[in-house]
């Protein structure tokens, strides 16, 4: 049985390296692909957790609560930056300095 | 034995998370979400939480990621130029102040992790004192359905709603304007 500390221990690694993504990426697709490397942390600390919760199974509803929210997030996300390419032809956050044309 | 394959498995999710940032493609960094994803499933299994692990290969591979490869694909021109490149620079540079900003993060969230370690919560002592854990004999999915529809019927109502706003919006985004 593995204990809750090898489980942190790996979503905290996860977690930075989305976090690195985040930060240094120069394209918003990438960015996205940092932000779910957070969530799939999360998710991994809540299932985590959750093993010791036999009675309520909270951690494993809300993982699967969190993977639908990221789906979400994912599919309102690529609709925008398809938009902004559309305007802009670039993808690069850097560039887009408007918030209205 | 079950920490090494534990271990294992983290360290190829791990790995390919590590050249998902730092590869210069980002055909080839998309395509290694995918074992990063896979190896995500093989982790949440060791937590005996099987149904989620499978979720997140329907979810993830089957939603997520081929719609990152759309817009990707539509995102980018010079896709196929860029899969044929073979510029001698094939891993691109961290910038040295994100990596500080990560590094320090990682540290500071470890340090916390192991003075948690000394004072864990009530509940968790508790439920292992009693026996009270998970154990991979037990039928997961059964109760996950059962509390699904009994507990947790408020908050799976509102993510069905939530999901549907969610995909109404994206199709009304990603919508062609009207040429006036």
């Amino acid at each position: 049985m593995i204990t809750l500390t090898h489980f942190l221990l790996v979503s905290t690694c996860l977690f930075c390296i989305g976090l690195y993504a985040i930060i240094a990426k120069r394209n918003a697709i990438m960015i996205l692909v940092g932000i779910e490397f957070i969530i799939n942390a999360s998710i991994l600390n809540l299932v985590a957790f959750s093993r010791y919760d036999k009675v309520n199974y909270g951690g494993q509803v809300f993982a699967l609560f969190a993977i639908v929210l990221a789906a979400a997030a994912v599919a309102v996300g690529l609709a925008i930056i398809l938009n902004v390419y559309r305007k802009y032809k670039t993808i690069n956050p850097d560039n887009i300095t408007d918030l209205r044309d | 034995m079950e920490l090494a394959v534990f271990y294992a498995f983290a360290a190829l999710t791990l790995g390919s998370a590590l050249l998902v940032v730092s590869l210069k493609n980002t055909a080839r960094a998309l395509f290694l979400f995918f074992v990063v994803l896979f190896g995500m499933a093989g982790l949440f299994i060791f937590a005996l939480a099987d149904f989620v692990a499978i979720t997140q290969i329907m979810v993830y591979v089957g939603g997520v990621l081929i719609l990152m490869i759309f817009a990707f694909m539509l995102s980018n021109k010079e896709l196929l130029a860029d899969l044929q490149n073979t510029s001698s620079k094939f891993l691109s540079l961290p910038n040295w102040q994100s990596l500080l900003l990560c590094i320090g993060f990682l540290s500071v969230m470890t340090y916390g992790i192991i003075e948690w370690q000394e004072n864990t919560p009530k509940w968790i002592t508790e439920n292992i004192r009693h026996e009270n854990i998970l154990k991979s004999s037990d039928n997961n999915i059964n109760q996950l359905g059962i509390k699904f529809m009994t507990q947790y019927l408020l908050p799976f109502e509102v993510i069905s709603i939530f999901l549907l706003a969610a995909l109404i919006g994206a199709a009304h985004l990603s919508r062609k304007e009207d040429p006036n």
